[in-house]
């Protein structure tokens, strides 16, 4: 029996079309596409409901709202909450106003931000890093005294080190929608906000290892592995176990015949879409108590494996057109530097 | 005397309770449309009245209440917004405390028209006062039938209800109140969806602010058509106009919208000029929000047209030498007063007012706040303007809510319109901690256009 | 930041969970959290500031998470996290009422009660802040004063002096 298929949309993202569901996002249709016209995220995670929006680093220009109503959106749009409508036009790399907009935005993002990337156990799988890496300038001009927090402990094995904590919100959602009962969640407001249990306590729950895995910072790091190696000195190993309460299916991370951490699978987004329960995350820790499957595929220029980051290739617009190369000016920049 | 329409009876005396407010015609539009009138037939008079939002946008209030999604057997709800919390702007307050049962009036005929069994009015809650004031109209509304089952015999029912608000001036941003009304932190909600489809407990709702509200009875009073004809083009109507700062008589007036701002300042039927008899140095028109104007630019458009308090009017120009309505918050500063001070003072407020949950409105207001602080105390060096001038752009426009744009652009205004007197704080940093760089040429005749 | 330095057990009475009851009831069935932040307001009333223990009866009586509350709590400036004077002189400091003087007025009341912002005098009855637009700038300066919110206008140095004073009496009165 043929079911029948709703109608795709057609849209078209710097200049390369593609067909996606309705309701799919400018975000999720332009990581169909894949490349550098994907915009990045910080904040939003497709397998945790309601969290994007609050970052702004994948704002994007709608220049044409679809086919029925052609008018471009007036301002930028955040394309994670944003759905395409058929016919729609985006500008992510092929506008200037939106690699201004996210380059202050970076900038933004960094000036409370401590410069602690040495001592940072998050450096090398860092999204901000990667994202000032790839989007920002590479001089602050914010001349005052940075926001800064206690480092404290919310359980015996997460860390929270809220002065590099970039407020996504993700954490809150995990602990929203994996565990019953949220202990812990975003105190206070403006630049006073701060993710926090608010009273000395543990935040306990199965699933709340997760916060570890969904940080696109080191805000919260896993204390089991703290100080124990860089991420690239480790090697990743798909395992998995039969487990009671999840999935099972996760990542090892190995230096020698060491198992220094587990964490859950994760995609090309850094998405993890099995959670993984805490006895599996932090008190599993011999290869015996695992079945390892392959080691985990990583993208072949990623950091943890090759030491550097990706080059930018320009999609043919951008190399023909000088104010695209110097809105892209970082990023070309760079490619020259790697090559 | 100019028309009055919403504080016609304000000097009567006990015009705060029921019996002298219905003596004086108070609950007319109730009957008159719960009796005799479709919900639609509001609807349509409410559209014919042209009326806009009297919280600042200035979105035309029929157009707000007939995007209203009303699927079957779903609630839908009227919230009136009554955290009145923009600086330079207390009409709403005024007309709480002395005339509320202006407000309830409106709140049932709007109700009505938009079919809401429950609405809520949410009044900031260091507005204790005038929140015992309504719960107190609202009971005696009840009492005489005015209010829930079966009102007046029409077979509407309706209760409205009073809810506090905690202390945050994001909470006037509509999907902020209606976090706050579900009992969380007062974060804006990322649109769409808007909630005219899923507002309060994903329901469709209306916001409207208080003076909107209000302004339904004498619309449903005299018809739409009436309410049109005061006014000037698509400003139609009265407006209340929260008059403060260094004027002789500040407070609010009621006036019809296309008055001569200088009328406005200087015409003892309004503020009676300038306090302490100084001269005008600025205006902000419209509430902290919008972008200051130096004297020249306020009482005359840029084109050399007398300025008038419209909505048209006060925006023509754009933002390079035009405003806002806004609110109707209408900031009076005299010549001694200092800009990069208020300017710094605006942008504290915002910082503090910030909900925290997008990175270039939490982070920019407080970069922004901190370098103002430099200018006004002489820590600043010349290039911190122009950086200004950059952290403004860049949060402007780029935020989830409209809070960023309000703190982008009184600081957009005040480097735009007098960037010579931040120069000068910042080229003459002692003597900027003792005196103040006056009146200058800001109240000068603008040089004709050039063609 | 783990912010509590001092807690306070709280029993509430009889009366007070009935008007809390009340409360609850002007919300549609299950959205009972929309109660929270009245009902905070009458906690204030009630003990002065709102403690960690009240926090926690209060989720538990609107079967909600205390982090809810903090939460909450925590995001709106009226809520006390500690303990204030007995009365609470809360200047607005807002532009519209700093261009008449309510900068000094505050730096008065500083002075006068010879205690910082945020802090409380050594008798415990006075305690002082700016907060930002009162929604009154047509009266500047002028400060609220919780629970009511009374408001006071127009403020000179004269009248701050007459209102400690009045606020003293009413003490001892008591």
């Amino acid at each position: 029996m043929a079911v029948e298929q709703l109608e795709k949309f057609t849209v078209t993202i710097d200049g390369i079309p593609v067909q996606v569901e309705p309701g799919t996002s400018i975000l999720n249709a332009a990581r169909q596409i894949g490349g550098d016209i994907v915009p990045p995220a910080m904040c939003y995670y497709s397998t945790l409901e309601g969290s994007g929006g609050k970052c702004r680093t994948c704002l994007v220009k709608v220049s044409k709202g679809s086919e029925k109503d052609p008018r471009p959106m007036p301002k930028l749009v955040a394309s994670c909450r944003t759905n395409v409508m058929d016919g729609m036009e985006v500008q992510n790399i092929t506008s200037t106003e939106v690699l201004d907009a996210r380059k202050s935005i970076v900038e933004m993002l960094l000036i409370n931000h401590p410069l602690d990337c040495p001592v940072c156990d998050q450096a090398g799988e860092c999204k901000l890093q990667d994202l000032s890496y790839e989007h920002g300038v590479e001089q602050t001009r914010y001349e005052f005294e940075r926001r800064t927090f206690e480092r404290i402990d919310i359980g015996d094995k997460i860390q929270l080190h809220m002065n590099r904590c970039i407020l996504c919100y993700r954490c809150v959602y995990v602990a929203n929608q994996l565990t019953e009962g949220r202990q812990h969640g975003v105190m206070y407001r403006g630049d006073h906000a701060e993710i926090s249990t608010f009273i000395e306590k543990a935040v306990d729950n199965d699933f709340i290892g997760n916060v570890i895995d969904v940080c696109p910072v080191g805000a919260l790091t896993d204390k089991t592995f703290r100080f124990k190696s860089r991420v690239w000195f480790t090697k990743p190993v798909d395992a998995h176990r039969d487990c009671p309460t999840c999935s099972g299916q996760v990542t090892l991370w190995y230096k020698g015949e060491e198992v220094l951490r587990v964490t859950g699978r994760k995609d090309e987004y850094n998405e993890v879409h099995d959670f993984i329960c805490n006895t599996c995350r932090f008190d599993k820790k011999r290869t015996s108590d695992w079945v390892l499957d392959e080691p985990t595929k990583l993208d072949k220029e990623s950091v943890i494996t090759a030491n550097h980051y990706n080059t930018f290739q320009p999609i043919p617009v951008i190399k023909n057109n000088p104010e695209l190369q110097e809105a892209n000016e970082e990023q070309l920049a760079r490619t020259e530097r790697l090559k | 005397m100019a028309r009055k329409l919403l504080l016609t009876h304000i000097d009567v005396p006990g015009i705060n309770t029921l019996e002298v407010y219905r003596q004086k015609g108070g609950y007319r539009a109730v009957e008159k449309a719960l009796k005799s009138m479709s919900p639609d037939d509001v609807l349509e008079e409410v559209k014919k009245s042209g009326l806009r939002g009297r919280g600042g946008a200035g979105f035309p209030t029929g157009m707000k209440w007939s995007f209203l999604a009303k699927p079957e057997g779903v609630a839908r709800y009227l919230v009136c917004n009554a955290d009145e919390s923009e600086p330079g702007t207390f009409k709403d307050r005024y007309l709480m405390t002395h005339i509320p049962h202006a407000l309830i009036e409106g709140m049932i005929v709007s109700s009505y028209a938009l079919g809401t069994a429950t609405s809520y009015i949410y009044v900031r809650g260091e507005m204790m006062p005038q929140i015992r004031i309504l719960e107190q109209a609202i009971a005696e509304a009840k009492n005489a039938g005015l209010l829930g089952k079966n009102i007046l015999g029409s077979g509407y029912d309706l209760e409205i209800f009073v809810h506090p608000g905690g202390g945050a001036y994001i909470c006037g941003e509509e999907t902020a109140l209606l976090e706050s009304l579900e009992g969380k932190r007062g974060n804006p909600r990322i649109k769409p969806p808007f909630p005219a489809v899923s507002g309060l407990y994903g329901c469709p709702t209306v916001v409207n602010n208080v003076e909107s509200i209000a302004s339904v009875v004498p619309i449903i009073n005299d018809g739409g058509d009436e309410y049109a004809k005061i006014g000037i083009g698509r400003s139609t109507g009265t407006k209340l106009i929260s008059a403060g700062g260094n004027l002789r008589k500040p407070g609010v007036y009621e006036i019809e919208l296309g008055l001569p701002v200088e009328e406005f300042i200087y015409s003892d039927e309004y503020c009676g000029g300038i306090a302490d008899g100084k001269r005008l140095k600025a205006v902000v028109a419209g509430g902290s929000s919008v972008p200051i104007l130096p004297a020249n630019l306020i009482l005359k458009t840029s084109t050399g047209e007398s300025r008038l308090m419209s909505y048209e009017s006060l925006a023509e120009g754009g933002f390079e030498t035009g405003t806002m309505m806004g609110s109707g918050g209408f900031i009076a500063f005299d010549e001694d007063q200092c800009i990069v001070r208020n300017t710094y003072n605006f942008t504290r407020f915002y910082r503090h007012e910030s909900c925290g949950q997008c990175s270039p409105c939490r982070e920019g207001t407080g970069w922004m706040e901190k370098i103002l602080y430099n200018i006004e105390h002489g820590q600043a060096s010349p290039q911190d303007i122009d950086l200004l001038w950059d952290i403004q752009r860049n949060i402007e426009g780029n935020t989830i809510c409209p809070l960023g744009d309000a703190a982008a652009w009184p600081v957009a205004a005040a480097i735009r319109h007098f960037r010579d007197e931040f120069e000068w704080h910042i080229n003459n940093p002692q003597e900027a901690q003792t005196k103040n760089f006056g009146l200058a040429h800001y109240a000068d005749p603008l040089a004709p256009l050039a063609e | 930041m783990l912010s509590v330095k001092e807690n306070l057990i709280v029993n509430f009475s009889a009366e007070l969970l009935k008007s809390f009851t009340e409360i609850v009831s002007r919300y549609p069935e299950g959205k009972q959290k929309s109660a929270l932040l009245p009902i905070l307001h009458l906690v204030q009333e009630e003990y002065g500031w709102v403690s960690t223990d009240a926090m926690d009866k209060v989720a538990s009586f609107l079967s909600i998470q205390p982090v809810e509350v903090y939460e909450v709590a925590s995001f709106y400036t009226m809520y006390f996290l500690e303990p204030r004077g007995k009365y609470n002189l809360e200047v607005c400091r807002t532009g519209p009422c700093c261009l008449v003087g309510a900068e000094r007025i505050m730096k008065y009341i500083e002075d006068k009660l010879g205690v910082k912002e945020g802090e409380v005098t050594e008798d415990g009855l006075f305690s002082w802040r700016g907060v930002e637009c009162s929604a009154a700038c047509g009266y500047g300066p002028v400060l609220q004063i919780g629970p009511e919110y009374t408001y006071y206008e127009n403020l000179t140095e004269e009248k701050v002096d007459q209102l400690i004073s009045e606020l003293k009496q009413k003490v001892q009165n008591t």
